[in-house]
């Protein structure tokens, strides 16, 4: 028996996940159902768009722009050993437009709006307001889940089209201040490389971050525990899993997008 | 008139309720007593539909809970909750007209935040807290707040869970003749859970008390202190020494 404890563990650890993972499908099916059925509740929408969208601007636009600017520096540091220093706009532009605005933006608002969204969910439910919305005649499901995630889903790739934007820029201000690029040249090689696709890929990498970055706030704050710990728990809970599956999932679009 | 009848519901291997029958007849005041943890929560939670049963059933004027029309259904009812459950991201006035903004009860803006202040100046609140955001409230406002919204949309039938919890005895007092009276204007039929024989006393019409997941005793608000039921006697005493477990 002792013998075998290890292997129980072991299944019983892959039956939990396995119990985990169908709990969050089918809580993804039932927000895609309430997001594409009647009542929708547009001024919870436009507030989650202002909250969402608007205010993770300043963070993910300082991120890009230290981004774009380390990777002009790392690129020009990196391509001098083998003479190719000239390649740095492109792949400034490229790097930025593919990579790592979609997943460093994807992954700033992870930290603050997957966060939040648990906090604020967790409490309602703590402190009664999601049983309060039921007997309002309210689903939280169409009221809270439903516009937050349309709402990051629109949200994400504009934000990731700024990101993008400011991070070429960060990378042009560093390339132009610092490593001596003439600047004219710099902008005719970032445009002249980067190609649509670049570009459209990220956002479309930027729509899937962001629904996954609400549907995981609102999985782990609707089904916080009891307290200040179990909404504590959620909250966390919440980042950590939006900050793997984005991961996870930009590995899978990136195999889709450009090795199919 | 509501009906529950042989009503079940377990949580793991904690059985709550172990067959709960009680009527509520309509118009009528009822309260529901009982220990903490002895399942009154759950027991209104079932009637809402906001927790699931095991078994039994539940009918209001006849229908059964289960497959009644949801909107409908719950369209009947009004809960003051324990903590109040305000949402905090509003004002005082959206809360209170919560259902009158949204839904099949919807209204123009300008008329529901009439009847929002309206209502919080029944319940004893002046229009300046209409603006205001539950936070800024104590706790003897937001019970208040809590009350009106209940009571916004007028249903036929109306919850109460702990009316009284966490306030002093003058605003207890307060809340508790407040409620009977609003009860006695609208002629709802209502439903209190409580612990506090102060609020038995001034809403009840009828008492039940839960005891071991079961109604241990049903009747009369006038014939509770007189019953040689000994789970009651030593409840309405709060004596120790008893057939009830002091420590659970």
């Amino acid at each position: 028996m002792i013998l075998l404890a290890p292997i129980a563990a072991l299944g019983r650890s892959t039956l939990a996940l396995m119990a985990s993972i169908g709990r969050v499908a089918i809580y993804c099916a039932h927000t895609l159902r309430h997001i594409f059925t009647p009542p929708w509740y547009p001024k919870e929408f436009l507030t989650q768009l202002l909250q969402i969208g608007w205010l993770s601007l300043p963070v993910v636009g300082l991120t890009a722009l230290f981004t774009g600017g380390a990777l002009a520096l790392q690129i020009y540091a990196g391509g001098s050993r083998f003479s190719a220093e000239a390649v740095v706009p492109s792949i400034v532009a490229i790097g930025m437009a593919r990579e790592l605005g979609p997943v460093l933006g994807g992954l700033m608002v992870a930290g603050r709006v997957a966060a939040a969204i648990a906090a604020e969910t967790g409490t309602m439910k703590v402190t009664e307001q999601i049983d309060a919305l039921v007997t309002l005649s309210t689903h939280p499901m169409k009221y809270l889940t439903a516009p937050r995630v349309v709402a990051a889903t629109l949200c994400l790739p504009v934000l990731v089209a700024v990101g993008d934007s400011i991070g070429i820029m960060g990378g042009y201000l560093v390339g132009t201040t610092r490593l001596g690029f003439n600047p004219s040249n710099y902008l005719h090689n970032t445009v002249d490389f980067l190609e649509f696709w670049d570009v459209a890929s990220g956002l479309v990498k930027g729509a899937v971050f962001g629904f996954i970055v609400a549907l995981m706030g609102c999985y782990h704050g609707m089904n916080s525990g009891r307290g200040a710990q179990g909404v504590g728990r959620a909250t966390t809970n919440a980042v950590v899993s939006a900050s793997i599956l984005i991961l996870a999932a930009n590995y899978l679009l990136t195999e889709l997008f450009f090795t199919a | 008139m509501i009906d529950i009848s042989a009503l079940h519901k377990s949580f793991v291997s904690n059985a709550v309720l172990r067959g709960v029958d009680l009527t509520i007849n309509s118009g009528t005041s009822t309260v529901i007593i009982g220990g903490s943890g002895t399942g009154k929560s759950v027991l209104l939670k079932c009637v809402l539909g906001l927790v699931k049963p095991d078994s039994g059933t539940i009918t209001l004027d006849g229908e059964d809970v289960a497959r009644a029309e949801r909107d409908a259904f719950l369209a009947k009812f009004g809960m003051l909750f324990q903590g109040g459950a305000l949402f905090d991201s509003m004002p005082v006035w959206q809360n209170v007209a919560f259902r009158l903004l949204r839904g099949s009860l919807k209204r123009p803006a300008s008329e529901a935040k009439d009847i929002a202040i309206e209502k919080l100046r029944r319940v004893g609140l002046t229009p300046d807290v209409a603006e205001k955001f539950p936070a800024e409230l104590s706790g003897g406002m937001q019970k208040r707040v809590g009350l009106a919204r209940a009571i916004a949309a007028e249903p036929q039938v109306i919850f109460f869970d702990e009316p009284t919890t966490g306030l002093d005895p003058i605003m207890s007092g307060v809340i508790n003749d407040l409620i009977r009276e609003i009860v006695t204007e609208m002629g709802a039929t209502t439903m209190t859970i409580t612990h506090d024989m102060s609020s038995v006393r001034t809403i009840a019409d009828r008492v039940a008390m839960l005891h071991a997941g079961k109604i241990r005793w049903e009747g009369p608000v006038s014939e509770m202190d007189s019953a040689d039921d000994p789970y009651l006697r030593q409840f309405i005493s709060g004596s120790a020494e008893g057939p009830i477990e002091a420590v659970r």
